[in-house]
This record gives C-alpha cells, structure tokens and sequence, in this order.
C-alpha cells in the first residue's frame, strides 16, 4: 500500500500521477482526484501572484498522518497528495490530492478528508501579492468548520 | 538547548528564521511545556510579546507535532511557531 506525498515547486501532470498511482491495479474500481488552483481574486482584491512557504519535514509528516487516518476511516488502497511551494500567479495548479479504492463512496469521503484535514493541519503559508502590497493570507473559519464536520 | 524555529508572519515581525535556546524554568511543578517557551520568549517584549501574547492567534509543534500549552518539551526538542496555516 503506497502513500505518497511530495512538496515540490515544479507544475505536476495528473494524467501521469493518476496512471503512476493506479499502476494497472486491476482491484481497482474508483479514482477521485482534487486540484486547487490559484484564484486571481482574494477578499476583494486581484491578486498577482503568491508565494507559498512551509515547514521542511512536518508537512511532509503532518499530510502523512492524514492519510493514515483516511485511511483508517474508509476502505481505500492508494493515496497521492503533491503540494506546490514557492512563487505561483493565477490559473497554476497548486495541490493535487489522489484517492484510489474499490468504490466511488470511499475515494469521494477520503479524498475530501484528506483535503479539507490538510487546509487547517498541513504547515503551508500563503503569501499573496496584490495591487497594494504583499500580505500574509488569514487562515478562513471556513476551513476550520469543514475540517471539524469530520470529528466523531 | 531547543531550537526554535518560525514561520510566514512570525518569522518576519521577529526577524528571524531559527535560533537556540536554554530550556526555559518550569513555570510549575514538573518539566517544562511549551507554555514555558512562549512566556519565556514573550519576555523579550516588542514583536514577541505581541505575537505571542496569549489569546493571539498563532499555533505551535514540538518535534513536528502540533501542540498544545501543556504539551511537555525537554532538552534536544524542536519548538516551531507560525501563524494558522493556510495551504491547499
């Protein structure tokens, strides 16, 4: 059962992820994959481009622990979360997560779990860069209740 | 010794990446927790006391675990504070 979990600035190509992660795994019956992207738009301003940061070996550690609670939760096989650092401008893609199981039902739950657990856990900083400055991005309550809704 | 390590808004208004430190007193009976490393760090007043005030909203790991207040950190420890995250 592989986990895979990269932080790396380079863009990614989930065609190539989703095959590489599938690895012609015939048990396989469902892929569910996530891509955010980045907004030119934030809180009411235009946003030119954004710097991500992160801390070296907890991220990498803490999205590990993630998916191993995914996949303690829902039957899952195979899990791929790549998250991009550095400096990124609107339209580019900055997180893929990929869930693989036999049904639909657990790669769909797993997959946004993974998701919405690595929005308010993950150690990644955006820092955006707008028409009247740089500013550190707040994190959202939002996040914080999508996350909670898991609890149990 | 404990290294300290900061991060986004943190690390800019304290002007620094990393740094060593003491093991700060156990401000209780016991061994010392994180709590004792941001009072200790609180102390040195300006951006440290303001970031790290109690009620502000920052978050803390010991080792590259999220902590808590009453989370223990001995000798050799990694002590991490930044701002909540916001990737993804």
């Amino acid at each position: 059962m592989a986990v895979r979990v990269r932080v790396q600035s380079e863009d990614f190509d989930t065609g190539k992820e989703v095959a590489a992660l599938r690895g012609g795994n015939p048990r396989i019956g469902a892929i569910v994959s996530f891509i955010g992207v980045v907004r030119d738009l934030n809180d009411g301003d235009s946003v030119a481009e954004m710097t991500l940061e992160h801390y070296p070996g907890m991220t990498e550690k803490s999205i590990e622990d993630i998916i191993s609670q995914a996949r303690g939760r829902w039957d899952m096989m195979d899990a791929l979360v790549i998250h991009r650092i550095g400096t990124l401008k609107p339209l580019d893609q900055i997180v893929l997560v990929v869930v693989t199981s036999a049904h639909r039902g657990d790669a769909f739950a797993a997959c946004e779990f993974i998701m919405d657990y690595l929005k308010t856990r993950a150690p990644f900083w955006k820092k955006e860069q707008t028409g009247t400055g740089a500013r550190w991005v707040d994190a959202r309550a939002t996040d914080d209740a999508a996350a909670e809704r898991w609890r149990r | 010794m404990i290294t300290l390590l900061y991060f986004a808004r943190l690390r800019e208004a304290f002007g620094l990446a990393s740094e060593k430190l003491a093991l700060p007193a156990a401000g209780s009976e016991g061994a010392a927790t994180l709590e004792d490393v941001r009072a200790a760090l609180a102390t040195r007043g300006g951006a440290w006391a303001h970031e790290l005030a109690a009620g502000r909203a920052f978050r803390a790991a010991v080792n590259q675990d999220i902590a808590g207040a009453d989370t223990p950190v001995k000798d050799g420890d990694e002590v991490a504070f930044f701002p909540p995250v916001t990737g993804g």
